[in-house]
């Protein structure tokens, strides 16, 4: 009985999540609707947000393009497939590994430093003071992270995609000695326009799961340092666990737009 | 005769299970000062949050200029709270602006975009504190009672109809404290503030209030003018105002 008593109250606070995250949700976009933006705080966040994510994600792209390359030819190499190798990258960069990986990348650097930001605020009644001045923390907080992340995740998810196209180049022309002209031409023959609208269309995805779960996690934290530990945490976790889950559905529903494999 | 200003009728509040208001109920007319004393934990700043709308309560009426603000959603409590300031018992700066831009805060976002009469009135409101020639410090780098100055001045830079202090003089030093009451008085004749007061501090309390009223056990157990409250004889008050916890220990 208490273990069914417990399945119900982390069902009930599951529903609960799910449910202020979509109320965020809906207040921040109308805000937005309502042009209750300031300029200023979208490009603060912008800088931070996007300018100062791309070591990260440049680093992480670079570096899982090049070591799936070398995967990749280990075993192409037995079929005597090696110029297979660019358009397989190419493509799992553009349609899952790309968007993913900077998501959670995104998620870990930004998401966590969003939650703790906001938490304190919350816990050190900062936020209780906006509101008392009259300030809407959703228009003042959560209105130009969103802003600064829907621009800057697709454009950080490109940067992703292309680093790890260009190392999967280098690794597989310079180091894995596949013939370059066939490595390019099977990479534009098999990739197309689609993939790249694949990954932008999950970036900006990711980007509402990031910010919004992020955002949320920030202004319901509570019981001091603690609380902000625990919301920080929680917050990459959860964000993690979102896209991953968002990724299959967006892929199997993306799918049915821009088939894979028909070229 | 006229209405009060903000009228509070059987406020009741809990938290968990823990009934911390029990019906409160008081008048606050336009332009007093009202000190609102109380045991450590009694509901003292609950109350006061319940005025600026940062709490709800579980039931009873709070009504502004005769409009009830309990029921009012976050943005339509906005303009209500454009006419009163609040200062919190920390201060509650925010950590990623600098003094300056702490004070100028509600300012800006009240629509002021000329640098030059930000910049007066700024040095106008922490010279008003005692806090000039610190506007580019952080809030991490004050004491506890520059922090609160400084909140102090970014409450009356606009200068609103009513203003809420939660423990103003709490941890300050006697003469910054009575800094603080004269500036409180000062706001009150200049600008005919009304001045709600949250304070354990009976100097400061005989020093500003017009009226004073007691919370205790989660309702308004007294209340009566500086000179009343001098005067009572009743125990509970009195334990209070004399400072006895009537315990012994042996």
């Amino acid at each position: 009985m208490a273990l069914v008593s417990y399945f119900y109250s982390m069902y009930l606070s599951f529903l609960s999540f799910l449910g202020q995250v979509a109320i965020l949700a809906g207040d921040t976009l109308l805000s937005i609707g309502s042009g209750r933006i300031r300029p200023r705080l979208v490009i603060q966040q912008m800088a931070e947000i996007g300018f100062r994510s791309q070591l990260v994600v440049v680093v992480t792209g670079g570096f899982t393009g090049a070591v799936f390359t070398a995967q990749a030819f280990f075993q192409f190499a037995n079929l005597n497939m090696e110029t297979a190798v660019g358009p397989v990258v190419a493509i799992s960069m553009f349609r899952e590994l790309g968007p993913v990986l900077t998501g959670v990348m995104v998620a870990g650097r930004v998401g966590a430093a969003m939650s703790a930001e906001i938490g304190t605020m919350k816990v050190t009644q900062q936020i209780d003071a906006l509101r008392a001045l009259a300030v809407n923390p959703v228009d003042y907080l959560v209105v130009p992270r969103a802003l600064a992340m829907f621009i800057s995740m697709p454009f950080l998810v490109v940067e992703c995609v292309g680093c790890g196209i260009l190392a999967s180049y280098y690794v597989g022309v310079q180091i894995m000695n596949i013939e370059g002209v066939y490595f390019l031409a099977n990479t534009q023959k098999f990739s197309d326009s689609s993939d790249i609208i694949m990954a932008l269309v999950k970036g900006f995805f990711f980007a509402g799961i990031i910010v919004f779960i992020s955002c949320r996690e920030g202004l319901n934290a509570k019981d001091g340092a603690v609380g902000v530990g625990r919301a920080t945490t929680a917050t990459v976790v959860n964000c993690s666990l979102a896209i991953l889950i968002a990724n299959f559905f967006l892929t199997m529903a993306l799918n049915f737009l821009f088939p894979a494999g028909e070229r | 005769m006229n209405a009060p200003l903000i009228h509070v009728e059987n406020l009741i509040q809990k938290i968990g299970e823990q009934e911390i208001l029990k019906g409160v109920t008081i008048d606050i007319k336009r332009g007093e000062t009202l000190v609102l004393l109380g045991k450590s934990g009694g509901g003292k700043s609950v109350f006061l949050r319940h005025l600026i709308g940062l709490m709800r309560p579980v039931s009873g009426s709070i009504r502004f200029e005769n409009i009830e603000v309990t029921h009012l959603k976050e943005r339509e409590l906005e303009p209500v709270r454009r006419k009163i300031g609040m200062l919190f018992q920390d201060g509650a700066l925010f950590d990623s602006m600098n003094v300056f831009d702490n004070v100028a805060f509600p300012l800006r976002e009240r629509g002021e975009k000329k640098p030059s009469v930000i910049r007066e009135k700024v040095a106008q409101a922490l010279g008003m504190v005692n806090m000039t020639g610190h506007d580019h410090k952080m809030p991490v780098n004050l004491s506890g009672g520059m922090r609160k100055r400084v909140a102090l001045a970014r409450a009356i830079i606009s200068p609103p109809d009513v203003i809420l202090y939660d423990e103003p003089t709490a941890g300050l030093d006697p003469i910054v404290s009575d800094s603080i009451n004269k500036l409180i008085r000062h706001l009150q004749s200049e600008l005919h503030v009304t001045s709600i007061v949250v304070t354990h501090d009976m100097v400061s309390c005989y020093h500003i209030a017009d009226r004073i009223a007691l919370l205790n056990e989660g309702r308004i157990y007294f209340h009566g003018t500086p000179e009343e409250l001098r005067n009572t004889t009743d125990p509970i008050v009195r334990d209070f105002v004399d400072g006895r916890s009537g315990e012994t220990i042996y």
